[in-house]
């Protein structure tokens, strides 16, 4: 039995929107390669809508599936709409994903998430600070290596001594 | 489509004749070994048999001294907690490599669990032990030294016989874990100069679930199975007799046919070590580079990930493995890349080609045909290459 879905595997296989915006509206990053898995968005906003989104991803076969599902899932998307894209939901549209990926792997919708609260900090939108999170969980955790709630990089750090 | 595996570390297909050899066992020959009559009776010759065989593989003067298993981790699995609780009241520091497979690291690490002492001797970037510091590491309560006879992630055949004659004066026992050589390269308990050796039967075209432990006779060890009187009393339980048959065969044509074979595959993976970088570019060869497997090639592709090769590779037919956090379970870097010093984020480009005997030239050189395609695409994709090249460090 494949690892991967049939839908993961056409995104994998045929990624939608890679590449960089020049002048972006708003850039964002996450994940590092020790964990084995980064990426950035790029987003260009017009009348408060995402009308371009392009991605760069450093990773597994399910992080560039994640990647390329929540630019076409953002893609055209209002600001609030987008922000609403939570990681189950990425992995609802693409029929699933292995268990041991799913924390990993699936950082797309933080990236975006990352680079619409990049995009509202430059527009005096968002106070600076509001864009902190823990990239694996919802807690509002200063970007430490290691997320209290989640225990999200602790693993990493780990691996570093 | 054209299929070409290269993933013979994993796991190697069963010769026709291994097959032919244990079909009688899977039939008409079902009897219990230990049985005392004409059922029993062809069945333990058949394991008998097969025992021979693997002593003799291995240069092991009397058969008994092998002690069959399901595989490889189970055969460093005993060795490494059968050799230290047989021993520990002599002492309980045991010294093992850091770059052990997992079968035998998480034993050892158990044993830490329960009150051993536990050294991890350091490897240089080739991924090679120096014996002076397995010397350093021993200590009046030493009573296990446990080193790889050659790593099945990086290829590098380690210096044993170094080793041995440091744990032979500080009279401490030397296990080797040689599933990665065994059938491959030839193995001889005497050269080598060890106290016990794992070995696996489907690294050398026998079956999945036959492996083996040889302990030199006089060396004590509990078994970690329990019950009845098999193995010699060493590890009870049912006999799996077509896997020892099978194993026991595949062992015969390995001792003919390893000269033979490792001439074949020794140009295949130089045609990948040496081309593979010159056409890709930014790809870093690793282990070492002349003391290693005759059919592994091993890589790190910078800023790419490892499992995202292996499916675009398996996309054009074919099979690798890759030593990256997504690939393995544990999501964690391959312990064996980052204890030679490669960072994290070169890691993660791990890619393992493992050559068998159907592999020919026009294999090699259709992967040589695929990689620049499969790199380039990936790279296009990867924020680490961009910034590479925005960082002005110039392309390929």
């Amino acid at each position: 039995m494949p690892v991967y879905s049939d839908k993961v595997m056409d995104h994998f296989m045929h990624p939608r929107n890679v590449g960089e915006i020049e002048n972006p509206d708003g850039v964002g990053e996450v994940g590092n390669p020790v964990c084995g898995d980064m990426m950035t968005f790029y987003i260009k906003v017009k009348d408060h809508r995402l009308e371009d989104i392009k991605f760069k991803t450093f990773g597994c076969g399910a992080a560039i599936a994640v990647s390329s599902m929540v630019s076409e899932m953002a893609m055209g998307k209002s600001i609030e709409e987008a922000q609403k894209i939570t990681p189950e939901l990425v992995a609802r549209e693409l029929e699933g994903l292995p268990k041991q990926k799913f924390h990993c792997s699936n950082l797309g919708a933080q990236a975006l998430n990352k680079a619409i609260d990049d995009y509202l900090l430059k527009q005096g939108k968002l106070k600076a600070d509001a864009s902190k999170g823990c990239p694996f969980c919802d807690a509002d955790e200063q970007e430490s290596p290691i997320c209290a709630p989640c225990r999200a990089g602790q693993e990493t750090e780990e691996n570093k001594k | 489509m054209r299929k070409v595996y290269l993933d013979h570390a994993a796991n190697n297909p069963l010769l026709p004749e291994v097959r032919e050899a244990m079909l009688p066992y899977l039939e008409d020959v079902f009897g219990n070994p230990s049985s005392l009559h004409d059922w029993g009776d062809p069945a333990r010759e058949a394991v008998e048999k097969a025992r021979e065989r693997i002593a003799n593989l291995i240069g092991a003067a009397d058969p008994e001294e092998i002690i069959f298993t399901a595989n490889g981790t189970e055969s460093n699995n005993f060795a490494i907690k059968g050799l230290a609780l047989a021993q520990q009241n002599k002492g309980k520091h045991i010294i093992i490599s850091a770059i052990e497979h997992f079968s035998v690291m998480n034993s050892a690490r158990t044993l830490e669990k329960m009150g051993f002492d536990l050294t991890l001797v350091p490897v240089d970037k080739f991924g090679v032990v120096n014996p002076e510091d397995v010397r350093k590491s021993i200590r009046p309560d030493t009573i296990l030294v446990s080193i790889m006879h050659a790593n099945g992630e990086v290829g590098t055949i380690e210096p044993i016989q170094a080793i041995a004659q440091i744990t032979r004066e500080r009279k401490v026992v030397f296990h080797t874990d040689a599933v990665a050589t065994c059938g491959v390269i030839p193995v001889n308990i005497k050269e080598l100069g060890v106290d016990a050796l794992s070995l696996a039967g489907n690294q050398f075209y026998g079956p999945k679930g036959s492996g083996a432990l040889w302990v030199r006779r006089g060396v004590r060890i509990i078994p970690l199975l329990d019950g009845g009187i098999q193995e010699g009393g060493r590890r009870a339980g049912t006999e799996d007799v077509p896997a020892i048959v099978g194993m026991g065969k595949a062992a015969e044509i390995a001792a003919k046919e390893i000269t033979v074979r490792m001439q074949k595959m020794i140009p295949l993976r130089d045609q990948l070590l040496t081309q593979l970088p010159a056409t890709v570019g930014h790809v870093v060869v690793t282990g070492h580079l002349l003391n290693r497997l005759p059919g592994l090639a091993s890589f790190c592709v910078e800023f790419i990930e490892g499992e995202s090769m292996l499916m675009l590779l398996n996309s054009q037919g074919i099979a690798v493995s890759s030593g990256s956090s997504c690939t393995s379970r544990a999501l964690k870097a391959s312990h064996v890349l980052i204890a030679m010093g490669l960072s994290h984020e070169i890691a993660q480009g791990s890619i393992l080609f493992t050559l068998g005997l159907e592999n020919e030239t026009s294999d090699i050189e259709y992967v040589l045909e695929a990689m620049p395609s499969i790199v380039d695409r990936l790279r296009q994709m990867s924020p680490l290459y961009s910034k590479f090249i925005k960082a002005g460090k110039g392309g390929q």
